[in-house]
């Protein structure tokens, strides 16, 4: 691979592949987050301000605060391995064609793919 | 044998055995990227115990359980935001950086901007958080080593009185993390935070068995004896009896009680990917998958400790009582150890159970400082070998070998600065430093992240903005705040110089970190190179030109 092929990057960041792949990274992680912080503020927020509903009890000695909490859990669990999946099936493939068509040199400037240089 | 004596006679084989380990790494160390990454050649596993072991500090061992067992319910919100705050990590940073930077946090900062003040700034912040996090950890041990040696005031051991064991403590846990950092880099502070991250899941797992089966596994049955024992009812069980407490007849400091609780969540959940010793366990694996995988691993292990800090929490108030915790520690930090004995004297056959059961735990809880303290010394070295000598100092021209004794001579120096300065700090509050290191984090590392690898038009002002703004602010804000004077739980009780009501900055600190950043990058008069940001962007996303 060249080293030396500085607008090299800037074709690959025009190019619609990579476009796509931006797309598709931050479509998942940018909702993503805004999902779990809202949830998580929500839950902090409800500790603070809703003592009553919190307490309120739903079995035994099992309260909304404990059950509250213990979904705050759950869902990082689950956006773990939901995020796992995507990128799995919707990142990781492009980003490796991506990454092998630019080392063997597709985006260098007007030229062929070509050889190595030393 | 008695448990004061296993105690010791475990600790010591953890240190040997860590020793053993940190000089074999020793002779895999031969070149920078062994030094810094452990050769990035951990498995996404490895590195995700790694990355337990360094995260589960004693503060949330110790900590949280103490703080259940006193305060019930209020405990459990630390483990949340220590939880969740890994989904800002594994969505937004670590596979980013693992493929876009090389040894430290400030070569994804200073990726695109101009070198020397970007690195020198993130090397500051760096070294800020490190050495607060460090000091409430060293400081942490040596207040630990008297309660769990059962040192007592005016009682001696090996000679020394409790002041002396504490100081004895901090110096042997110093040399010891200077050690295990000079001799073995990362890849032995790696494999000492991969065996105390499993000691630790062992013991908590063991515990959490031992306190279920006490109650025939009915949780409910669980909350309800620790709720009547903590004299405190049903309100135990719910949130309120630490954090944001609500004073009557004084609505405004209800209001600040509210807003400091809020502070702090926040701080938790958004400092945990601004910590310098965290991010650059990404660089230890091969690539960015691997990032991946090792964050969800690191979230698998950290969630079921926290779950389990639960049942030890609760555990520890109804099997151990809120009376005998406090007459131990007032902070409950001792919870923990004192649950294991009962846990020990009730199903391991009395006295002698007991005793082993506490000697065990107590054992695990230094193997836990020790992990943690070796990754903050390392990522602080780092820095300042990398980003201040070869990068600043050098430019760059500098070899291998060079930069990795300065990383070296560092780690002795850092360390020796923090032996002393947990001496002298040993009257501090541990959580304060805790989550004065988080806040720090959130509110200038984070924007300064996140900005350089999503906003396209972040310059190297906005990024010195950024990064100098919100640690300013937060270290400003706790300087005016009842934490450090005028309070009677001050650190100066006597005077009063406070004008800010939050014991947590975040809330202010964290908003005015991100909006120096943007107001640095809008005002700054040489635009951002588009060059620099498709390079960054192409090989954050594709890992081309990895490292």
């Amino acid at each position: 691979m060249s080293t030396d092929a500085p607008d090299r990057y800037e074709r690959v960041a025009e190019s619609p592949e990579f476009s796509g792949l931006r797309r598709s990274l931050r479509r998942f992680v940018f909702p993503m987050t805004i999902a779990f912080f809202s949830w998580y503020a929500l839950y902090v927020i409800l500790s603070a301000y809703a003592r009553d509903f919190m307490g309120t009890i739903l079995f035994g000695n099992i309260n909304v605060a404990l059950i509250f909490g213990l979904l705050q859990f759950v869902t990082t669990f689950l956006i773990a391995w939901l995020y796992a999946r995507y990128a799995d099936r919707n990142l990781d493939p492009v980003a490796e064609d991506l990454n092998a068509r630019i080392q063997s040199g597709e985006f260098d400037a007007d030229e062929q793919p070509k050889e190595v240089a030393v | 044998m008695s448990s004061r004596t296993l105690t010791i006679v475990l600790f010591v084989l953890f240190v040997l055995i860590t020793l053993a380990i940190t000089i074999w790494a020793s002779r895999q160390t031969k070149t920078a990227a062994d030094f810094y990454a452990g050769g990035r050649s951990f498995s996404g596993f490895s590195n995700g115990m790694a990355i337990g072991g360094d995260y589960m500090s004693a503060a949330s061992f110790l900590g949280i359980a103490g703080i259940i067992a006193l305060n019930g319910y209020d405990g459990f919100l630390y483990s949340i935001g220590f939880l969740v705050a890994w989904l800002v990590a594994l969505l937004l940073v670590a596979e980013l950086l693992r493929n876009s930077g090389k040894y430290t946090m400030a070569d994804v900062l200073a990726f695109r901007m101009r070198q020397t003040p970007v690195r020198v700034a993130a090397s500051i912040s760096t070294i800020v958080v490190s050495i607060f996090y460090l000091l409430a950890q060293m400081v942490g041990a040596g207040a630990l080593v008297a309660l769990l040696l059962g040192i007592k005031p005016g009682a001696h051991f090996l000679g020394m009185d409790a002041d002396t064991a504490k100081i004895a403590t901090i110096i042997f846990i110093g040399i010891l993390m200077i050690v295990y950092v000079t001799v073995g880099g990362m890849k032995g502070t790696t494999y000492v935070q991969i065996v105390k991250a499993f000691l630790l899941m062992v013991g908590a797992a063991v515990m959490t068995l031992l306190v279920l089966a006490a109650f025939k596994f009915n949780l409910s049955d669980l909350l309800g004896d620790a709720a009547t024992k903590s004299g405190k009812g049903t309100a135990f069980l719910e949130p309120g009896l630490r954090y944001g407490k609500e004073v009557a007849g004084d609505a405004a400091q209800t209001f600040y009680n509210k807003m400091d609780l809020l502070s702090l969540g926040i701080a938790l959940v958004l400092g945990t990917a601004g910590l310098p010793h965290i991010l650059i366990r990404f660089y230890t694996v091969p690539n960015s998958k691997a990032a991946r995988k090792s964050v969800l691993w690191a979230i698998g292990i950290i969630g079921t400790f926290y779950l389990m800090t639960l049942a030890l929490g609760f555990g520890a108030a109804a099997l151990v009582g809120s009376e005998a915790i406090t007459a131990q520690d007032k902070g409950g930090n001792t919870a923990a150890p004192q649950l294991a004995q009962v846990l020990g004297e009730k199903f391991l056959g009395g006295a002698n159970g007991g005793a082993a059961m506490l000697a065990i735990i107590a054992a695990v809880a230094f193997a836990t400082i020790l992990a943690v303290v070796a990754g903050l010394t390392l990522a602080s070295s780092s820095s300042l070998a990398h980003d201040i000598y070869a990068s600043v100092i050098r430019k760059g021209q500098v070899s291998e070998g060079g930069e990795v004794r300065v990383a070296r001579i560092s780690a002795f120096a850092i360390g020796a600065v923090a032996i002393v300065l947990a001496i002298y700090a040993q009257s501090l509050n541990v959580a304060f430093l805790v989550a004065l290191a988080f806040a720090v984090a959130a509110s200038g590392n984070l924007p300064a992240i996140l900005y350089s690898l999503f906003w396209k038009r972040f310059t190297t002002a906005g990024a010195t903005a950024a990064i100098y703004g919100g640690l300013i602010t937060a270290v400003v804000l706790v300087f005016f705040s009842p934490v450090v004077s005028g309070s009677p739980t001050a650190m100066f009780p006597t005077s009063d110089w406070q004008w800010f009501p939050l014991s947590n900055p975040g809330i202010i600190s964290i908003p005015v970190g991100f909006l120096c950043g943007w107001l640095g990058t809008v005002l700054s008069r040489e635009p951002a190179d588009p060059q620099k940001y498709a390079e960054l962007e192409v090989r954050s996303l594709t890992g081309v030109g990895a490292h």
